[in-house]
């Protein structure tokens, strides 16, 4: 059995590599929102209140272009609308959790957060206090994400853009599956959701990051059951 | 006003973190759909992987000789044999560097 602070630490240093991505995208982040001409403070506060990477990028650029607030916050809740999918996965491993300690988790529920969090948990199933992972990733993100978008903030995009540095988000990303190239079945998945994705890239809202997920789970449950 | 609208987006994202995990009792979820939600990552993933390679910041698709096709070719093959999550990132960014710095500049 870990105890807590083992976990936590494990948590930390799981979702430690990630920030070579993710603290030059906050960086960009921080720097686009003042380049947009919005109030530092506003900027700021998004990363506190939102806490979602690309989804600020993308609430502060609709603003901007003159979109309506409705808009803009209708492109946060649909970009962000994947948690819903991390927090089924998710809560089988934190049922046992009080309602409180549920609501406070879910706070630092993110993207590479939940994925190393759930490579954990499956091959860790009977540790009792495996929440203490999650919270560790989490807490490592929300820190690192909270000084890389300030940086941003303050000191303007130093990060030269020539070095192209979001495409350290896709690379993240690529870390995280590529083991599961070993699978045909996840292969026929992730290529459903990669071609959907590009294909309705141009849906309004956003919303080729739920719709191409969903199309890709109806491919799972298919081949789940070609299986049997 | 700009606040109140982060606000909302802030509410509405707590609420896509929050609603699965506080409200939905693990009895709920039958067996299949379980079995489903194994492929989360592998489902959700990739659509931000495709569009941070295939579309630019225009929105329009690249070109299919773009730096980053190969790029993420390279991260995609020294992921898989080294399981390094930092190997993977660098020696992406660092192929990606060499084709526009030095191969096409």
């Amino acid at each position: 059995m870990l105890t807590k602070k083992q976990l936590f630490t494990r948590g930390m240093l799981d979702i430690s590599p990630h920030m070579l991505s993710v603290i030059p995208f906050g960086i960009i982040c921080g720097a686009i929102g003042v380049e947009l001409g919005f109030h530092p403070y506003l900027v700021y506060a998004m990363s506190f209140i939102i806490f979602g990477g690309a989804s600020q990028i993308v609430f502060l650029q609709l603003l901007s272009g003159g979109a309506s607030s409705l808009v803009a916050v209708a492109s946060v809740g649909i970009i962000n609308s994947r948690h819903l999918l991390y927090g089924a996965v998710l809560s089988e491993y934190l049922e046992k959790l009080s309602f409180i300690k549920k609501l406070l988790i879910s706070y630092v529920v993110v993207d590479q957060g939940f994925a190393e969090s759930n490579k954990f948990f499956k091959k860790n199933r009977s540790e009792e206090f495996l929440h203490y992972h999650l919270i560790g990733t989490g807490c490592t993100m929300w820190v690192c994400w909270q000084i890389a978008t300030l940086s941003g903030i303050v000191l303007g995009s130093f990060v030269p853009e020539e070095l192209g540095l979001k495409f350290a988000i896709p690379l993240t990303f690529i870390a995280i599956v590529v083991q599961d190239l070993k699978k045909l079945d996840h292969v026929i998945v992730m290529i459903t959701c990669g071609l959907s994705s590009l294909l309705f890239f141009d849906a309004p809202f956003k919303s080729y990051i739920i719709i191409s997920p969903i199309i890709a789970l109806f491919v799972a449950a298919l081949l789940l059951r070609l299986k049997k | 006003m700009t606040l109140t609208s982060i606000i909302f987006a802030g509410i509405l994202t707590y609420f896509t973190r929050m609603t699965m995990i506080a409200l939905i009792s693990r009895d709920m979820l039958g067996d299949k759909i379980k079995a489903v939600l194994e492929y989360v990552p592998s489902a959700v993933f990739p659509a931000i992987i495709f569009p941070g390679i295939f579309i630019n910041d225009f929105g329009t698709f690249i070109e299919m000789n773009d730096p980053k096709i190969f790029g993420a070719l390279v991260a995609v093959i020294v992921g898989y044999f080294s399981k390094n999550i930092i190997a993977t990132i660098s020696a992406g960014l660092v192929s990606y560097w060499f084709l526009i710095f030095v191969v096409f500049n």
